[in-house]
């Protein structure tokens, strides 16, 4: 981790632009966890770049005082893929919605868990289109009624723990944004994690989806012994749970990607156009 | 009369050796100090299919696979019957008897040569047969065996009792072109003076471009024709301390792109027509958060999947205006192999200058062929980068100031004080999204004031052919040798023609295209596509009515059609009585 001489607070990591979210809206508290992991672990600015697609959450980066790409919907990704490997020491978050990650942009999630690239990725589920006003998201509950769905959600809703453990992430939490310190906590943990980490937050959409009363009853943490190291059991329990467990699931080590590819070749050159041209004398 | 320029068509089922024939012959023989010029067509399918090359090899530079075939060389039946009307008269025909029986015929030169019996019998090496009928050509145009040895024996290096079997193949064919038969044909490739030269495809000439431009990231999706550059890239940039990844789709390959752009990198991705489609969404992006970004596309016969290994030059459309919104854009076509190796570094150029996207067309034709070229002139090479921000500019930094060129200092993760968010919507100076409806009416015309400049720096178009042309022909991309090879035609045979190759498409160069149509009567746009989309754009941009030439069999142009053309209109005039003006 780079440190700087001088103390960096919350307050530096504020840019000046104010949120433009709903009062009382999950993604405030990610925001805050955002501020105060990245506080915590004393990461200089422009050290730091968050990479966000579109949606209401997609908004993060304009909140902070780092680097940060508002690409396109369901790109982050992607793009947080190429920054990473362009700037293989700096720390690269990945922030987002539902819709956003498993959605328009489930095909790149499998991959980038797979690959293994060293990046936060942190999804604010809100069981809804929020930006786009109230449609069904693929983690909508069957059933459920949305502008989109009059009638009823008829699809089973995508498990994102499920996925990401699946396709191999290394580093799987769930946090609720009604539990801002443990909030910070994971993210810092995330952050500090080498290789592709995810975390689920729970972030409810005031305006559309009001769901922290449910959350506040149901939500639990993991149990004090949980073995964090066990696969099968963070994917049997993604499979079976009934009330949303909080905390880290998984944690494993496998290569990461940048350091794989930077380890390629020992010896690294400047190109030399005339000695490459030769091959094909 | 001795002839020095031979057009040699090589046919039969794909994976037979017809392509590894065609490749070994062309590298002896541009070894030995000919041009070489090829063109290689092979069924989409891994095994089996008609599959064909052609080369032509000459003692002055070839611009195209000429006209008709001076040598055919049928491997099976199928080469033979679909390809025997296109011997030119006085031509040669070779076959095994075994396979084929060919017609009579009074204006072939036909030589039997059983090589599947040499290869089975004889040598008890079946796999032989390629290097049988390479080191036949070479027996029978005097081409010395040597320099065909020394490309074997690096093929095979590694492996001693395949390296012996091969040699052997080759001297039995060149054996029985020289001690068993009669040579009846007058074709000869005779000694020239060995002039060092490359021997490259447009898909080699590409990556080592991009190389030298700069480019350290590259993304990209299996597509033919454009695989081997990501093959190319995903080999070489490890070595230089960069990254090349196949990753899961396009539209991935270009947001990894970008995203390393953003990061600092010189960065590529590359593709094919149903790739572009895929990337459309990202080239807004692209221009509007003015992150450079380069983007191959290696045309295919389309729509859709099309014909993945055939020619068509049809995605200019696509290219040009691909994409939601107003967004500036350059677009480039290279017209050769030896240009796709400069071109590409002025694709990198303009990208970085610029800071938007850059499209550089190909083609399965330019992609997959292989040309001689002269050792590059390295001191050509001029590489361009990014705009940096000063530490003064750091101090109060706006990342898209507004500035006379269009192009603003853009910052890099690490730089302290450079913070900004890359956006896709509507931004002022400092990236901010708040006010987007002023932000638009001064953002619009900075970016695109960009193009004057991208313009500008490419300098002069240079006309090929005769200064008082009555007629003009107008090409784009990897027609730019045959056209020229037909207006030399056009001009011996008494006509007044030039051509003008645009090799900048976004922006057009509007000033040297008016002078060039002005100075002449009629001007031809041959493409090989159905509709004529350049021919489309120049009327839209410059008002003039041309003559279109559209071609899209899935094959290149031959200089004859173009030619053929040429002489109608200067009987004709434009029948269709849209005379440019
Ligand atoms: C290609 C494309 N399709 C559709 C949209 C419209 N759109 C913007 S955000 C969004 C969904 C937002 O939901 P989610 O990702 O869950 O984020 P939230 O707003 O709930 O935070 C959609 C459909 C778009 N911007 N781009
Ligand atoms: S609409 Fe929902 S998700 Fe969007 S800002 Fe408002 S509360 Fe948050």
């Amino acid at each position: 981790m780079v440190t700087s001489a001088v103390t960096l607070t919350v307050k530096d990591y504020k840019s000046d632009v104010k949120p433009t979210w709903c009062p009382g809206c999950g993604d405030f508290a990610v925001l805050s966890a955002t501020y105060k992991a990245l506080a915590d672990l004393q990461l200089r600015t422009e050290r730091v770049v968050i990479v966000s697609g579109i949606g209401c959450s997609s908004r993060i980066p304009y909140f902070l005082s780092t680097y940060g790409v508002h690409s396109l919907h369901g790109r982050a990704l992607p793009m947080a893929s190429g920054v990473k490997l362009a700037n293989p020491d700096m720390t690269v978050m990945v922030m987002g919605g539902d819709g956003d990650m498993f959605a328009i942009g489930a095909g790149h999630m499998p991959h980038a868990a797979s690959r293994n690239l060293d990046l936060t990725t942190v999804c604010m589920d809100n069981q809804i289109y929020g930006l786009t006003k109230a449609q069904a998201s693929p983690t909508s509950k069957i059933g459920q009624v949305t502008k989109s769905t009059p009638y009823g959600v008829a699809a089973k809703p995508i498990n994102p723990l499920l996925t990401v453990l699946a396709a191999g992430a290394t580093f799987v939490a769930r946090g609720y944004s009604a539990k801002p310190k443990m909030l910070a906590e994971l993210f810092v943990a995330g952050i500090k994690h080498k290789g592709f980490s995810f975390i689920h937050v729970i972030s409810p959409c005031t305006e559309f989806n009001n769901t922290y009363s449910f959350y506040d009853a149901q939500a639990t943490d993991l149990p004090a012994d949980w073995d964090k190291s066990d696969l099968q059991k963070a994917m049997g329990l993604a499979i079976t749970e009934e009330k949303p467990h909080l905390g880290v699931w998984y944690e494993t080590e496998r290569p990461v990607l940048d350091q794989v590819l930077h380890s390629l070749e020992k010896e690294i050159k400047p190109f030399d156009t005339s000695a490459y041209l030769k091959r094909f004398e | 009369m001795e002839k020095n320029e031979i057009i040699i068509r090589l046919a039969g089922e794909g994976g037979e050796g017809v392509i590894s024939t065609g490749d070994i012959f062309t590298q002896g023989a541009a070894r030995t100090g000919y041009h070489v010029f090829t063109f290689r067509t092979y069924p989409a399918e891994i095994k089996g299919g008609h599959a064909w090359y052609q080369v032509r090899v000459g003692a002055y530079p070839v611009l195209s696979m000429g006209d008709g075939v001076d040598v055919m060389v049928a491997f099976n039946a199928e080469g033979y019957y679909n390809h025997k009307h296109l011997i030119n008269k006085g031509g040669v025909l070779i076959y095994d008897p075994d396979t084929v029986t060919p017609e009579e015929s009074s204006s072939v030169i036909a030589y039997g040569i059983p090589f599947n019996t040499i290869a089975r019998k004889e040598l008890d090496f079946f796999r032989g047969k390629n290097l049988i009928v390479t080191g036949f050509l070479a027996g029978l145009f005097g081409l010395e065996p040597s320099s065909l040895e020394g490309l074997i024996r690096s093929r095979f290096a590694r492996r001693a009792e395949l390296l012996a079997s091969n040699l052997k193949s080759l001297y039995a064919g060149y054996e029985h072109a020289t001690k068993k038969i009669e040579k009846r044909d007058p074709y000869f490739l005779t000694p020239v003076e060995k002039i060092p030269r490359l021997v490259l495809s447009g898909n080699d000439a590409i990556a080592a471009g991009a190389l030298a431009a700069g480019c350290r990231f590259f993304a990209g999706y299996p597509i033919t024709p454009a695989s081997e550059i990501l093959e190319t890239m995903s080999k070489e940039l490890p070595k230089l301390g960069g990254v090349s990844l196949q990753v899961e789709d396009e539209i991935a390959a270009i947001g990894m792109a970008a995203g390393a752009s953003f990061g600092g990198l010189k960065s590529m991705t590359a593709t094919s027509g149903p790739g572009l489609s895929l990337m459309s969404e990202f080239l807004g992006w692209v221009s509007m958060s003015e992150t450079p970004c380069v983007i191959v596309d290696s045309q295919r016969a389309g729509p859709s999947t099309g014909m993945p290994t055939k020619l068509e030059q049809a995605d200019l459309n696509h290219a040009l205006y691909a994409g939601h919104g107003d967004f500036p854009r350059i677009v480039m076509a290279a017209g050769s192999v030896e240009d796709a190796f400069f071109r590409i570094i002025d694709a990198f150029n303009l990208s970085e200058k610029y800071q938007m996207p850059a499209i550089f067309l190909s083609d399965q034709s330019l992609s997959h062929r292989t040309e001689s070229m002269l050792k590059p002139d390295l001191s050509r090479i001029h590489v361009e980068d990014r705009l940096r921000p000063t530490a003064e500019q750091l101090k109060d930094y706006r990342r898209y100031a507004v500035t006379e060129s269009g192009a603003s200092p853009m910052s890099a993760p690490g730089m302290a004080g450079g913070a900004y968010v890359a956006p896709g919507l509507e931004h002022d100076e400092k990236g901010h999204v708040d006010t987007p409806l002023q932000s638009h009416i001064i953002m619009m015309p900075k970016r695109f004031r960009k193009l004057d400049g991208a313009r500008k720096d490419m300098g002069q178009l240079s006309r090929h052919g005769a200064a008082d042309a009555t007629i003009g022909v107008i090409g784009w991309g990897s027609t730019e040798g045959v056209i020229q090879e037909a207006v030399d035609r056009a001009n011996a045979s008494g006509h007044k023609v030039a051509a003008l190759h645009p090799k900048l498409l976004s922006p057009l160069q509007v000033d040297d295209l008016r002078k060039f149509m002005d100075s002449v009567e009629h001007v031809i746009v041959p493409e090989v596509n159905y509709s004529g989309q350049f021919a489309h754009y120049l009327r839209s941009i410059l008002g003039d009515s041309v003559v279109q030439l559209n071609k899209y069999g899935g094959l290149p142009f031959t200089p004859g059609e173009i030619f053929k053309k040429i002489e109608e209109v200067a009987r004709n005039g434009n029948q269709r009585g849209n005379s440019h003006r």
